[in-house]
């Protein structure tokens, strides 16, 4: 992107207001994304393939005066941004995977503390500084599993320019409703591609806000919620003088080991996510209805997976796409529905399975589930699958 | 003055959190919670408009007992969360407790950022030279020789100075002051607490536990007492010989002026930004 005029983002921000048509990168397009969600915090650390997020905020905060802040590194920008948003802030951090890594730890606090935010992370390839320029997608179980102790995790996955601004749209919604850290997991290809984007008018976009408790703060319990499992969250400095810890702890908020107080802690961290999933499960389908095989992909191979539906359905083959825009949780339901009654279920990915693996999980062995796996820092071109297509059928 | 101090424990400490508090006895973290609450009540302050923030270890439980919004984050990375809490709301007191190896061990790169940018933040850092909450393992404090449940025999690294590395990098504030000192340190905690800019308290405190039995430095009475013989005030400490400041500290204020604070040149960046975008 090129270097830091004010004029792209004062055009953007005035096609927000009309709804415009925009040519816009795909890292513009979750920062705009997130603006409009209300983010208004940011802290990061420079890193490709996301540092345009960094520097886009970095225009765009203090127009707005708002923070910006680079921080010393990617766990002092995740702890920025866990503080901000326990003050009252919108907060977001953008990174890729090395940056990813480092953040695993307050990642984890995030959770346990039950503090909403969004982390974005640009995949490259891995691991350790591997491919930096190029394309992959190998941080999809790290986005699940990442940081240590079992725990939920929401991964959104856009494969469009449009994509990464409703997505981010919908990561913030999600992270303020659900009081917890929100993965955007985007790749290279998508965060630096250039597409027309139709941005939504200012007020035709729902934006969701965390609840806040309505209670004096002499009756505020912490963690004490309702038949929705997420308690009301208040802003620090605001009369609610409570504690936050990342040790488990009891529905003041004080730390505690007692098992009568542990086992309902974990259970209403899961719980308050499970208890949602039909809300959280994004697919698309393409051509799925009469296919005889099915494709299931997401981030930027799902583009290639497009593509090769429609050539494949020009020679005769019956090709769908299932596209997996939630990558955790696992979209189970729609999977399951798109694997039966299908000859077999190809599954191209830029790693060596992580999807697939799921995939196959799922099927529970009523269908023919292949992996088509691809680690050269490139793309899977559609002739590819076509290729893979015509080895298996 | 006990209907004073009464006062201040209670209008201060959390009357829902039980105690006795996690600390060893003779342990020096509570009289540093006792200093703190006195410095907040004798500075006014308004117990909805401060946060307390710490880390991980001993003095990373200290938050949790003061009637205030408390955030107990994870190891070395307080700053880090007290940075985001105070962009976001600059009206409110952060005040950061950690510990030396919290600070400068696996924090060291947040502590010397934290003080070159220069944030509206207290840093409060409370230098027992050892791990104590896992054994008593060296920490970057542990004095070259001393002994370590990770340096059986002799500690091989020379130690940090905490508060030199902090003036170093930019702290508008820095003080050093013991747990014996308590007066003086109330005053110092007041001080920085005040201080526009970032501003640094050491406090040296005993761990007889674990480090003061490693040593053979007697009880936790014999420790203080060495605080009383090792301390030497900063105006004294100048004028003194190298030779006579061996086995000796200074405490008191090692250095105080004034830097433009983080919060005023984004202010400057806000003012710009928001010209330039206005001219279209």
């Amino acid at each position: 992107m090129a270097a830091g005029t004010s004029k792209p983002a004062g055009r953007a921000a005035k096609a927000n207001r009309k709804g415009q048509a925009r040519l816009l990168q795909g890292n513009e397009a979750a920062s705009l994304g997130a603006l409009a969600a209300g983010c208004n915090f940011f802290a990061g650390y420079p890193i490709t393939p996301a540092s345009e997020i960094t520097e886009y905020m970095s225009r765009e905060m203090p127009v707005r005066g708002n923070p910006f802040i680079q921080m010393e590194d990617e766990i002092a920008s995740i702890g920025a941004c866990v503080g901000a948003s326990l003050a009252g802030r919108k907060a977001m951090t953008a990174t890729s995977g090395p940056g990813f890594s480092l953040m695993q730890e307050n990642l984890g606090y995030a959770m346990i503390a039950e503090t909403p935010l969004v982390v974005v992370n640009v995949m490259r390839g891995g691991p350790s500084t591997g491919l930096p320029t190029n394309v992959a997608q190998g941080d999809v179980q790290q986005a699940r599993w990442g940081t240590h102790g079992d725990h939920p995790a929401i991964v959104f996955c856009p494969s469009s320019v449009s994509e990464c601004f409703e997505l981010m749209v919908r990561a913030f919604n999600t992270a303020e409703r659900f009081r917890t850290p929100v993965i955007f997991l985007a790749d290279e290809t998508v965060a630096h591609l250039r597409e027309k984007v139709i941005l939504p008018a200012e007020g035709d976009l729902e934006v969701i806000d965390r609840r806040r408790p309505t209670v004096p703060p002499d009756w505020y319990v912490p963690y004490k919620t309702d038949g929705s499992l997420i308690p009301r969250l208040a802003d620090l400095g605001e009369g609610y003088r409570y504690h936050v810890t990342g040790l488990v702890h009891d529905e003041r908020g004080f730390p505690t080991r007692r098992p009568d107080e542990v086992e309902p802690f974990y259970a209403r961290l899961f719980g308050k996510i499970s208890r949602h999933f039909d809300d959280l499960m994004l697919t698309k389908e393409y051509s799925l209805d009469d296919a005889e095989i099915v494709l299931i992909s997401y981030g930027c191979t799902a583009r290639s997976c497009r593509a090769a539906v429609r050539l494949g359905r020009e020679r005769g083959i019956k090709l769908g796409l299932l596209q997996l825009l939630t990558l955790w949780p696992f979209p189970r339901q729609a999977v399951e529905a798109a694997l039966t009654g299908r000859k077999a279920a190809l599954v191209p990915e830029l790693n060596m399975g992580q999807i697939s693996r799921e995939v196959k999980r799922v099927n529970d062995g009523r269908t023919q589930v292949i992996r088509h796996s691809k680690m050269d820092g490139t793309m899977i071109t559609p002739e590819e699958i076509l290729g893979r297509m015509r080895e298996v059928a | 003055m006990t209907a004073v101090h009464r006062s201040v424990v209670y209008d201060w400490l959390r009357h829902d959190k039980k105690f006795p508090h996690v600390w060893c006895p003779g342990c020096g973290l509570g009289i540093l919670l006792g200093s703190l609450v006195r410095s907040l009540a004798q500075g006014g302050y308004d117990k909805n408009q401060v946060v307390l923030v710490s880390g991980i270890g001993c003095s990373g439980r200290l938050p949790v007992y003061v009637d205030v919004g408390s955030v107990h984050t994870t190891h070395g990375r307080a700053l880090t969360f007290a940075t985001g809490i105070k962009l976001a709301k600059p009206e409110l007191k952060v005040i950061v407790v950690m510990g030396d190896g919290d600070a400068t061990a696996i924090g060291g790169n947040h502590l010397i950022h934290a003080a070159r940018r220069n944030l509206d933040l207290t840093a409060i850092i409370v230098n027992n030279l050892t791990y104590g909450m896992t054994g008593g393992q060296y920490s970057p404090t542990t004095p070259l020789g001393a002994k370590a449940t990770t340096a059986p025999y002799g500690h091989s690294e020379p130690s940090f100075d905490i508060s030199a590395l902090t003036v170093t990098a930019g702290a508008s504030f820095v003080a050093r002051s013991t747990v014996y000192h308590v007066t003086q340190l109330d005053q110092m905690l007041g001080q920085a607490i005040a201080k526009k800019g970032f501003g640094v308290v050491e406090v040296l405190s005993p761990c007889h536990t674990n480090y003061g039995r490693q040593n053979r430095l007697g009880s936790q009475v014999e420790m203080m007492k060495g605080y009383k013989k090792q301390a030497v005030r900063v105006d004294r400490w100048e004028k003194m010989s190298p030779a006579d400041r061996e086995d000796r500290f200074p405490i008191g204020v090692l250095a105080d002026h004034e830097r433009p604070t983080f919060l005023e040149t984004y202010q400057g960046a806000v003012d710009r930004a928001q010209a330039i975008r206005k001219e279209g």
